[in-house]
């Protein structure tokens, strides 16, 4: 145990030292009061996320009371394999076998946009390329190594990087360019959503108490000069 | 009948003269400045902690298991859970600010000169059971900065000799920080150090009343029995706790007169504390760092564990030192030399304002090399910012050295025998 934490200690400066300069990120734009993008995105999540990514912490009727979704419509829609409406957005896949396929299970994504940051869920949705030294043929420029397959190909098409680190198209995909960038910005939409579901309340409610606490003050300051004038 | 049972619950327990004692005649100097609202700010705080904490404790779950999930449903299922969660992180950063603005009032003012030493060893005591608490809340969120964070700061008890293992091993409750570490942290954050905290704030109040505040200028405003004309007194009536032995000049009652002001201050507080916990309850990713966005895992360690910015200062002093057990004595000696603060300094003018040029100097350089170390703490440490850490530590235990030398025979200006402004 001595030994371990020793060692861990030891490390410490070469991690710092490992998280060094990072690649510049693309800015995801993307917008959380637009309903619409945040629909497209949770449902381009159901279907091409979830068999892996979890999100165990967010609840299907909370999504889609917040996304503007009936629960009718929403159990009709999205939910596919019998879960009650409460719910936590959970899948079945066992996460020792999942190990055992990827080398890692799959992590959960609920906070994924806290814990990376939207531009980087953007940027790495479009960051994939080949790499025939991995095991599923492919690699990411902002994730080095990632255990996961680039699941969203056939959308995208197949890139491939130069010697100077870009990435270009060498297949295209069922997408354009720019209708495939529009679905990964719904994806960070959506992620960034799911990360803080009340952040824009938290933001509109901040206005009205920090409005109030100006006039407050206002009343204050009335209240304070009044006072010490006994004092002057 | 309302006047009746006050009588009677005075006869039995004198409230009203302890409030007058304490805020509607307790003599305060009247020329306070900006620098004296931290006090009343940091109380404000604490109040805050305790509430939300109490809301918080409703709902969270303190194991290994549950901690993480319970935190994501005060967020998200439990009504104003997240306003609840931010008030209570935002409000840990905020205190740590307040106070060592208020400890900087203290330094600047010499509010620690005698008679005010044990006022300012109280303060030094709330200071560190502040830190001790706010490092057992920090592991409570089991997130994965929470988690290595602990790790670090628990393996520098193992720097100490023969017992170091064993010790780590008593705080942990286990081989590695598990469910058994963050069950006793919360039974120390929810109860015994906020109790703690409680009795060491209700002392340095009391111990402050009793030698009376000091002000910008460090001028008394107490002056000894019958020395002072009737006219030239303070006209405000102050309780005879205060009268009996002194003539009482440039003083106010603190209520209503500092009551209203500090509300002032209070509220200017608020708005700048609801932005931050509004629009950035993050804090830059320093109230709430990213890695702790996920879950306590033992077998992945973050990209670069920093621990969170208040301890900074005290983590960098710590990192630059070699040696691992003279890197925790120096950490520890730094905290030591600010209890020490009160004997170091051999002087006797207290306000900077009346002090030689050395001290202003040596007092500037202190505040920037607390500055430069803090953030020094948050970065990785490269050998540049190491060297600049081992200055900026020299920088650091310097100024209580300087104050120890050019305190003794020190050229200071003439203090007015009263307060100005």
């Amino acid at each position: 145990m001595k030994k371990f934490i020793l060692a861990v200690l030891a490390m410490l400066p070469m991690l710092a030292i490992a998280a060094g300069p990072s690649l510049p990120l693309d800015k995801a734009n993307n917008d959380l009061s637009d309903k619409a993008s945040l629909k497209r995105g949770f449902e381009a999540y159901i279907n091409n996320c979830l068999a892996c990514h979890e999100l165990k912490y967010q609840r299907y009727n909370r999504t889609f009371a917040d996304l503007g979704i009936s629960d009718a419509d929403g159990m009709a829609n999205y939910m596919y394999t019998g879960e009650k409406v409460g719910d936590h957005i959970t899948n079945t896949m066992p996460a020792k076998e999942a190990a055992k396929w990827f080398g890692t299970a799959p992590p959960d994504l609920t906070l994924a946009a806290r814990f990376r940051s939207p531009d980087w869920i953007y940027t790495y949705l479009r960051s994939f390329y080949v790499d025939e030294s991995r095991p599923f043929g492919v690699n990411n420029k902002v994730f080095k190594d990632v255990g996961m397959p680039h699941v969203l190909q056939n959308l995208q098409g197949v890139r491939t990087m130069d010697e100077d680190g870009n990435l270009s198209e060498a297949t295209g995909g069922t997408m354009t360019a720019e209708e495939y960038d529009e679905f990964a910005r719904d994806l960070t939409n959506f992620l960034e959503y799911t990360g803080e579901p009340n952040k824009l309340e938290r933001e509109s409610l901040g206005y009205w108490v920090i409005g109030f606490l100006f006039i407050l003050l206002f009343f204050a300051y009335l209240l304070k000069k009044e006072y010490w004038r006994d004092v002057h | 009948m309302f006047s009746n049972l006050m009588a009677w619950i005075e006869q039995r327990l004198p409230l009203m003269d302890a409030m007058n004692k304490h805020a509607a005649q307790y003599p305060a100097p009247k020329n306070f400045n900006f620098w004296y609202v931290f006090g009343i700010l940091a109380s404000v705080v604490l109040v805050n902690q305790l509430l939300t904490g109490i809301w918080l404790t409703m709902n969270y779950e303190p194991s290994g298991e549950g901690a993480f999930a319970s935190v994501e449903y005060i967020m998200r299922d439990v009504d104003y859970g997240w306003l609840l969660r931010y008030m209570h992180s935002t409000g840990a950063s905020a205190f740590f600010i307040v106070v060592y603005l208020h400890m900087f009032r203290g330094m600047m003012y010499g509010s620690y000169q005698k008679p005010r030493e044990l006022l300012w060893l109280f303060g030094m005591l709330i200071f560190l059971v502040l830190m001790a608490e706010a490092f057992m809340g920090y592991l409570l969120p089991w997130g994965n900065m929470s988690y290595w964070g602990a790790q670090v700061i628990i393996s520098i008890f193992g720097a100490i000799p023969i017992i170091g293992d064993d010790l780590t091993l008593w705080i942990r409750g286990d081989y590695v920080i598990s469910g058994a570490t963050l069950n006793r942290f919360f039974a120390l954050h929810v109860i015994a150090l906020p109790l703690v905290l409680v009795v060491l704030v209700f002392l340095h109040i009391l111990a402050l009343h009793e030698v009376g505040s000091n002000n910008p200028d460090g001028t008394d405003i107490k002056k000894p029995k019958g020395s002072v004309a009737p006219e030239e007194q303070s006209k405000f009536t102050f309780h005879e706790q205060y009268t009996k032995k002194y003539d009482i000049v440039d003083a106010i009652p603190f209520h209503p007169y500092y009551t209203v002001k500090d509300l002032v201050a209070v509220v200017i507080f608020l708005i700048l504390f609801c932005a931050v916990m509004f629009f950035a309850p993050e804090g830059g990713g320093y109230f709430i760092e990213a890695p702790n966005f996920e879950p306590a895992n033992g077998l992945k360690t973050p990209e670069h564990i920093a621990p969170v910015w208040y301890f900074g200062p005290f983590y960098t002093i710590l990192r630059i030192v070699p040696d691992k057990l003279l890197g925790a004595i120096a950490m520890f000696g730094a905290i030591v030399a600010l209890f020490m603060l009160p004997w170091c300094d051999r002087g006797v003018v207290k306000s900077l304002r009346y002090r030689c040029t050395a001290h202003t100097v040596n007092l500037i350089q202190f505040a920037i090399c607390f500055i430069i170390l803090g953030i020094l703490g948050t970065l990785p440490a490269t050998p540049l910012n190491n060297m600049i850490g081992t200055i900026a530590t020299f920088g650091y235990f310097g100024f209580f050295v300087a104050i120890w030398i050019y305190s003794k025979n020190e050229k200071t200006k003439p203090v007015p025998e009263r307060v100005t402004g």
